[in-house]
């Protein structure tokens, strides 16, 4: 299936992918991130039920440094 | 008058500044001039996540834990109340519930000015969603009052253009808001140097939110101390109250009695 994020569109393996496991495959595990899927933000808590689906957009964002 | 704390949507802090973490070399000068400081609030940027490279890059949460200081998650870089809503929203998820806020809406790439209209549309929608705003706004004395009356927690009208360093350009206005306001009144944006802190707390100020002043000097670390210094010293002037200004009556400080005579 095919994911956007942060505007780019990326390939996975499988349709059954959570936010948990995308996380995992991204290299971001630990990271302090906030998501939003498809407009909507996604809570850490919901990460691990949170299915993916081709065509699904996603926004990864984290704290940088700003004025 | 009593040299009080700053109190700002309920809670108490001893400093007086706030400071920015962007612009510096890297994250332990960072670190190393925020210490300096001894600010307690700090302004942080939310941005996409950089995703399949530098994955073990440290982050600026490990240099600075949100444990020990207070977080200002800010919407740098939006021009619209929409956009700036949901980058707060994002910020209040990523920092777990926190919702004390920066909100600057931008009007125009080349000036940053703040655009003031959806600026207090964003003000609106956030105050009503439970966040504690504080507000990035012009020195517009009638707009500061809005953003108060809608029920932000603090007012920061700018001193001058964002990182332009170009000081306080309308000290009046300044002192308009001060007056008006309820509410803590932030100069933030356009300070220079020591003496420009200095003289945004004399006119009255509760404080002052700065970034480039301190990362784009030539010592950031030196230049913090010097703002902290510069803070406090301008509080306490304003406390103490100056001398009323004499044009063309001078008055020696020592007696005018007991002079030596020629003999």
């Amino acid at each position: 299936m095919k994911i956007s994020i942060n505007g780019n569109t990326q390939q996975f393996d499988g349709d059954n992918m959570t936010i948990s496991a995308l996380v995992v495959t991204l290299n971001l595990t630990g990271k302090r991130l906030a998501i939003e899927k498809n407009g909507e933000i996604v809570p850490r808590s919901q990460f691990a039920e949170t299915k993916l689906k081709d065509g699904d957009k996603l926004e990864i964002v984290g704290a940088v440094g700003g004025g | 008058m009593m040299n009080q704390q700053l109190v700002i949507a309920g809670k108490s802090y001893h400093s007086r500044l706030l400071v920015g973490t962007g612009k510096y070399k890297d994250f332990s000068e960072t670190r190393a001039a925020i210490d300096a400081s001894g600010a307690q609030i700090i302004t942080v940027a939310i941005r996409r996540t950089n995703i399949g490279q530098n994955a073990g890059e440290p982050s600026l949460l490990e240099y600075l834990p949100p444990e020990e200081f207070t977080y200002l998650p800010n919407t740098a870089g939006c021009y619209s109340a929409d956009d700036a809503v949901r980058t707060l929203r994002l910020a209040r998820e990523l920092l777990d519930g926190h919702k004390l806020v920066k909100l600057e809406v931008l009007g125009d790439p080349k000036t940053l000015y703040p655009n003031v209209i959806e600026t207090i549309a964003a003000a609106k929608v956030l105050v009503k969603d439970g966040f504690d705003v504080m507000v990035y706004t012009s020195d517009d004395p009638i707009i500061a009052k809005q953003l108060e009356d809608i029920g932000c927690c603090a007012v920061m009208p700018l001193a001058s253009l964002i990182g332009s360093g170009m000081g306080i350009l309308n000290p009046w206005n300044l002192q308009i808001i001060i007056e008006n306001a309820k509410i803590p009144v932030l100069v933030d944006a356009g300070v220079g140097c020591a003496g420009d802190a200095a003289i945004a707390m004399e006119l009255g100020c509760d404080g002052v939110l700065m970034n480039t002043a301190i990362a784009a000097a030539r010592d950031p670390v030196l230049m913090a101390s010097a703002m902290k210094k510069a803070i406090e010293a301008g509080r306490e002037s304003y406390l103490a109250g100056r001398m009323p200004r004499k044009l063309y009556s001078a008055s020696p400080s020592s007696p005018t009695s007991g002079l030596i005579t020629a003999a």
